[in-house]
């Protein structure tokens, strides 16, 4: 037996079953369509959790569920080490974003991360503050800009709307995902040309942590591939 | 290793070696000071940026907000010498600090560190030797290895180069970030073409420049139109300075390639560095001579040029003691700190150099735990 985590709702929910129906898979609700459980018909074996979409990752790396679809985005955001705790076994195609970091379009001398860097440096001087960022995903932004080696900034939480943070004044830049542009250039916000974080989708992803027999995790694996 | 020293006869050992450090500091006149636990989080963000959130420890509290556990003691005592000006400025402590750690790293998070401040002296290389000579004799033979560093020599270097000021200042506020210092250098050395976008923007006077911000959008976030105009300003300026020349590049990456024992330090810095870098290698050598006074050798003080450019709030002599036993943390180190004290002091700053030990990892490095 073995346990796999979908999202509860929503548009994720629907693809992921659109998913495994293209592999000759239904995905089927517990009696009522109430219950956060089920099961897959034509897969034995297979018992069906029904998860908030942001608690997958978690559930991963306990190792309460053993497969589970969720984005690459919160898996590297969400579990320390991610890598020892969960595997990404396959791209699913679907739930494209990218993670970057967004600054107003009026910024017209920022084209790229030095050029942050730069602005962030005399804007700390000039406001006796670091450059806001507004984020969730503060280990990823964290990590890219040690790597890149950028200065005088700050991360401000920022659990939805991120978008809207700098017209409300909250920030001055953002990192967050997007996937067609048109929320940041309705919001006046332009990407910097190197400002990909990382390209990001839903994957089906395994626990390395979970007790299920690996015989069984890969005789699913073999049947969704 | 931070698990020992928690009881019996290993507690009482732990226990005499904190009361024989806090006799050599005692001896040495400073004053013991007890620090709070709790740092008010926006001046702990504000010196050392967002990294800090991942090697402290985060407390919320509803009504003072966030606090971080203290992660040093040297900001607490910078600031307390701030507030309070104590005279005369020696202090030294014993305490826990708390430290997050990579998930995939077994050190501990919480140990005790005991040390030694000199806050506003007026003999920068006599402090400098005493507080060195003051950790080594706390850690006694338990040293196998030390190492010693000078971020005073590398501004100096920055200081030394022919290139404009906004230059000047982008090396020096990138020296504890090696990778971007290198990058920097790099792309002064061979400017990278801008592209078309920014050379025609740049081509721009300043009214047509006003026009094209303008017609890109709202203003959205605190940034305003004259940090804009200020910067395309800096950008003209940039584009039109010559680039860093091959002999300053040469220097620089010469300087911080410098490593052996310091005395061979000094003379080849003596050799590669410009004359108007004379200060700070009379600083390095003034020093090694206060050391020498105190019996010990420049010979036998290793010196690497790039060691302390992990540490952001370094900025001149640093120093770092390490047991024989690669797995032990280092047992103790230092080092000065001006321009902390004028962050902290809003301008106002002092001389400052300090040192700490870490009694748990010597209490594993003398009964080999």
């Amino acid at each position: 037996m073995i346990k796999l985590g979908l999202p509860s709702k929503g548009r994720l929910q629907q693809q992921c079953v659109d998913w495994f129906a293209e592999r000759g898979l239904e995905i089927e609700r517990a009696e009522g369509g109430r219950e956060y459980s089920g099961r897959v018909k034509g897969a034995d074996g297979v018992e069906l959790v029904l998860l908030s979409a942001s608690e997958i990752p978690r559930e991963l790396a306990a190792g309460r569920i053993d497969v589970g679809i969720t984005g690459e985005d919160v898996v590297r955001e969400k579990i320390p080490v991610w890598d020892q705790k969960v595997r990404l076994a396959a791209k699913l195609g679907f739930g494209h974003a990218d993670l970057i970091v967004a600054v107003p379009s009026v910024w017209v001398d920022v084209d790229t991360l030095h050029d942050f860097d730069a602005a962030a440096a005399a804007f700390r001087k000039r406001h006796g503050m670091r450059m806001r960022i507004a984020t969730k995903y503060h280990n990823l932004s964290r990590a890219f800009f040690r790597d890149a080696g950028v200065a005088d900034y700050q991360l401000v939480d920022s659990q939805g709307a991120t978008e809207a943070t700098p017209l409300n004044l909250a920030a001055e830049a953002i990192i967050d995902i997007t996937s067609t542009g048109e929320t940041l250039n309705a919001n006046h916000l332009k990407i910097l040309s190197d400002g990909l974080i990382l390209k990001s989708e839903a994957n089906l992803c395994v626990s390395k942590t979970s007790t299920a027999s690996v015989t069984d995790i890969e005789a699913f694996l073999a049947l969704v591939s | 290793m931070a698990r020992g020293g928690r009881a019996g006869a290993d507690l009482a050992r732990l226990s005499a070696m904190r009361a024989d450090i806090a006799s050599i500091f005692d001896a040495a006149g400073a004053a013991r000071v007890e620090l709070e636990t709790l740092q008010p989080a926006d001046v702990m963000l504000d010196l050392y940026g967002e990294d800090i959130r991942a090697r402290a420890y985060l407390v919320q509290d509803p009504v003072a907000g966030e606090q971080f556990l203290r992660p040093d003691f040297t900001v607490p005592v910078a600031r307390l010498h701030m507030e309070q000006g104590l005279s005369p400025a020696r202090y030294y402590y014993d305490g826990l600090v708390w430290r997050r750690q990579e998930p995939d790293v077994d050190r501990p998070t919480e140990y005790l560190q005991a040390g030694i401040e000199l806050i506003g002296g007026a003999d920068p290389a006599a402090e400098e030797a005493e507080v060195f000579n003051l950790i080594r004799s706390a850690l006694g033979d338990l040293v196998d290895r030390v190492i010693t560093g000078d971020l005073g020599v590398i501004f100096a270097a920055i200081d030394a180069l022919s290139v404009s000021e906004v230059r000047k200042a982008a090396l020096r506020r990138h020296v504890w970030r090696p990778k971007r210092f290198h990058a920097l250098i790099e792309r002064f050395a061979n400017p990278i073409e801008p592209n078309p976008s920014r050379t025609a923007l740049l081509s721009q006077s300043s009214v047509e420049r006003r026009k094209v911000i303008a017609d890109a959008g709202k203003f959205v976030g605190l940034r305003g139109e004259g940090e804009i105009l200020e910067r395309l300003d800096i950008l003209d300026a940039d584009a039109a300075e010559p680039p860093l020349s091959a002999s300053d590049r040469a220097m620089i990456e010469a300087v911080l390639a410098v490593s052996g024992p310091s005395n061979e330090a000094l003379a080849e810095l003596r050799r590669i560095c410009p004359r108007s870098m004379a200060p700070a290698l009379g600083r390095m050598e003034r020093r090694l001579d206060a050391l020498a006074a105190k019996g010990i050798e420049a010979s036998d003080l290793s010196f690497d040029a790039t060691f302390g450019r992990s540490i952001e709030y370094y900025d001149g002599f640093v120093f770092e003691f390490r047991a024989a036993d690669p797995a032990l943390p280092p047992l103790g180190g230092g080092g000065r700190y001006d321009k902390l004290t004028a962050k902290l002091g809003g301008g106002a700053g002092s001389t400052a150099v300090g040192g700490v030990v870490r009694p748990e990892a010597m209490n594993a490095a003398e009964t080999g735990a």
